[in-house]
């Protein structure tokens, strides 16, 4: 399937985004354990919990639209039209890895899905899509950006820099800020006054939402609405999805400092969980078929993997190429 | 200076549509040292805009833009201002062509006006070259005069590369004739001869090619003075050839000494040449001082000609390096 498909599909068949979304948690689950396990070399930032995010988010974005993510990155390139041999092949150092495998778990990107280099410095995505909205609004065309980022980012000068311009500028931009309630290591009532990240779009003169982070169809719904008013030429939007990280901030990190019961809790509002029984509720799906997607999710990452693991490393040549560019 | 700046700029946005221009102060105000003159009525309010005080956010714009087709060129009115945009230069734009397995490039240019001579304080007076030169996939150019700045401001916004682009203060009111257009266009990662000599090679950068030209002329020696016009990456071709000639090198910076260039480029060229070289290698600097405010203190701190002068002639002479006049203070 080629990435144009897999987006149309996510647009026009929502067991299709059921399936994104079990495929973002298999290969996940399978990126910890790889790291766990020793496998693999540095670190990683996994995104389980949070696949409801990205898979709203791909379904309401344009494939021409640009899109700026962090380094918990995995499950944005994976529902934005990334195979996931590519994503798995990056982490591992493989030649077949997004950028070749020069980069690692932080660093994908792929141009024909719209993905710029996803940004391991906290907020530093925030202004850059903004700028990539400016080159639209230059060249008169209706193509938006969207910039993703945690709560953490909230507090840094890019955040505040990048709304502002792209405020004062009516830059076709949406910034979703991914409320997963930790900052790193530190919970978000510990590094932030206000309790939704939201409110600072008043500052800048912007429509800013809640929305339910756990509820894809409700995600899908908010970012295609701020899409359209990005288009129309009416400015920027900001989105605040309360979600939740199941897993620690990074593969070094149990998440011990959460309050005990807190991961149980969230885990009750699964997205996976939730979207499943609204779709066999609504007749979308039968139990079975559900099942029948979460295999092929699961047997699409085994495979993917063996391919990335079969495949060959970046080699002390690459290290040398793309410094400059000619 | 400041108005070859201008005519670069005007060149250059009417031979591209996609070269736009952002900064503080710069469209309708034109550029606190009027660089962007002119900019904002010919080519309209999309493409010359105004931003707020705010580096991070708009060198972060401009970031955005180039990695996705436009040629932004922005103006960093001091460059010390750049402090807290760093990120986005240099853990941002330099790094993306790699980043995305050279799928993306980020034609950016930074302008920025250096350099101390206009009173303007610590703050507003560095250079700040070193901070610019140690990072791969960043080009660094300086311009030296209204000529160097119009030819090297011209190959920056062409250049499929974050190109910092530094433009002495103490420089935009010198006026000269000069040609323009496509023949005063000039190559990143070439030097200058600025001036031929015989006994020594002077390479300098910036405000201090004309302080080393001045301190050349009428000197009982003979000095061929290099502007090395792009830091990086720099004419090591050109270097090579001077000294091949003259034996002996000395750089002219206005940098604070631990740290500078000029250890790069000594050090390089003594790796190279060290068994042809007549005297060792030497750095005429600034001290590891702030620069100061005061008209008098200000032209102490810089490498002035007679300053430069003294320590080339005192080289010369013995085949030592002569100690730095600030010696005595320390």
């Amino acid at each position: 399937m080629t990435f144009l498909e897999h987006r149309r599909k996510l647009q026009t068949s929502r067991p299709a985004r059921y399936e994104a979304m079990c495929e973002i948690r298999a290969f996940e689950d399978r990126a910890q354990a790889l790291f766990f396990e020793g496998l693999v070399h540095g670190t990683t930032h996994t995104s389980q919990g949070q696949e409801a995010v990205s898979v709203g988010m791909a379904v309401a974005a344009r494939p021409t639209d640009w899109v700026t993510c962090t380094y918990r990155g995995h499950g944005h390139a994976l529902a934005l039209g990334m195979d996931p041999s590519v994503v798995m092949g990056e982490i591992m150092g493989k030649r077949i890895g997004s950028v070749g495998g020069v980069g690692g778990s932080m660093h994908l990107c792929e141009v024909s899905v719209g993905l710029l280099p996803t940004f391991a410095i906290v907020g530093a995505g925030i202004p850059v899509a903004a700028g990539a909205a400016l080159t639209s609004q230059v060249r008169g065309t209706d193509d938006a950006a969207i910039a993703l980022f945690g709560d953490g980012a909230a507090n840094i000068g890019a955040f505040h820099e990048g709304l502002n311009l792209a405020a004062i500028w009516k830059l076709p931009v949406v910034f979703i800020c991914e409320n997963n309630h930790y900052g790193e290591y530190s919970r978000i009532d510990l590094t932030t006054p206000v309790e939704d990240i939201a409110v600072r779009a008043v500052s800048y003169d912007m429509p800013g939402h809640v929305v339910d982070g756990q509820d894809v169809d409700a995600v899908s719904e908010a970012v295609g609405a701020a899409l359209a008013r990005a288009r129309a030429g009416e400015g920027p939007t900001l989105l605040e999805m309360k979600t939740y990280r199941y897993a620690g901030h990074s593969r070094a990190d149990p998440g011990a400092y959460r309050p005990e019961g807190e991961l149980e809790r969230w885990k009750e509002r699964d997205p996976i969980a939730i979207y499943r029984t609204r779709l066999i509720e609504e007749g979308e799906l039968t139990p079975e078929e559900a099942g029948d997607i979460e295999d092929r999710a699961a047997r699409r990452i085994v495979e993917a993997e063996e391919t990335a693991a079969g495949s060959e490393d970046a080699t002390v040549a690459d290290m040398f190429r793309y410094i400059y560019a000619p | 200076m400041n108005q070859a700046i201008a005519a670069a700029l005007a060149d250059e946005m009417h031979g591209d549509p996609d070269v736009i221009m952002f900064g503080e102060d710069i469209a309708a105000a034109e550029g606190p040292f009027k660089t962007s003159a002119g900019l904002l009525k010919s080519f309209g309010p999309l493409r010359v805009r105004d931003t707020p005080i705010s580096e991070m956010g708009f060198l972060g714009a401009a970031v955005g833009a180039a990695a996705t087709g436009l040629r932004p060129v922005i103006e960093i009115m001091f460059i010390e201002f750049i402090g807290v945009a760093l990120d986005q230069l240099v853990t941002e734009a330099a790094k993306f062509h790699y980043l995305s397995r050279g799928t993306i490039t980020v034609p950016l240019t930074v302008r920025g006006s250096v350099g101390a001579g206009l009173g303007f304080g610590c703050q507003h007076s560095q250079t700040l070259e070193t901070w610019m030169y140690g990072n791969p996939g960043l080009k660094l150019a300086v311009a030296s005069g209204p000529a160097s700045a119009y030819g090297l401001l011209r190959s920056a916004i062409r250049d499929n590369n974050p190109v910092v682009m530094l433009e002495p203060r103490v420089l935009y009111a010198r006026r000269a004739q000069m040609e323009t257009g496509e023949d005063a266009v000039i190559p990143l990662g070439k030097a200058a001869v600025a001036r031929e000599g015989a006994d020594v090679t002077l390479v300098a950068l910036g405000a201090m090619v004309p302080n080393a030209l001045a301190a050349a002329e009428g000197a009982p020696w003979s000095a061929e003075v290099i502007d090395l016009q792009t830091l990086v990456p720099y004419d090591k071709e050109a270097l090579l050839e001077s000294v091949a000639k003259t034996k002996r090198l000395v750089t002219v910076e206005e940098n604070p000494l631990t740290g500078g260039w000029g250890s790069e480029i000594t050090s390089f060229v003594a790796g190279e040449m060290f068994g042809e070289l007549e005297a060792p290698p030497i750095r005429v600097t600034c001290p590891d001082i702030h620069v100061p405010f005061g008209k008098e203190l200000e032209q102490r701190y810089l490498p002035n000609p007679g300053y430069i002068a003294e320590q080339v002639g005192a080289l010369l002479e013995t085949g030592r390096r002569p100690p730095h006049w600030w010696e005595a203070y320390r």
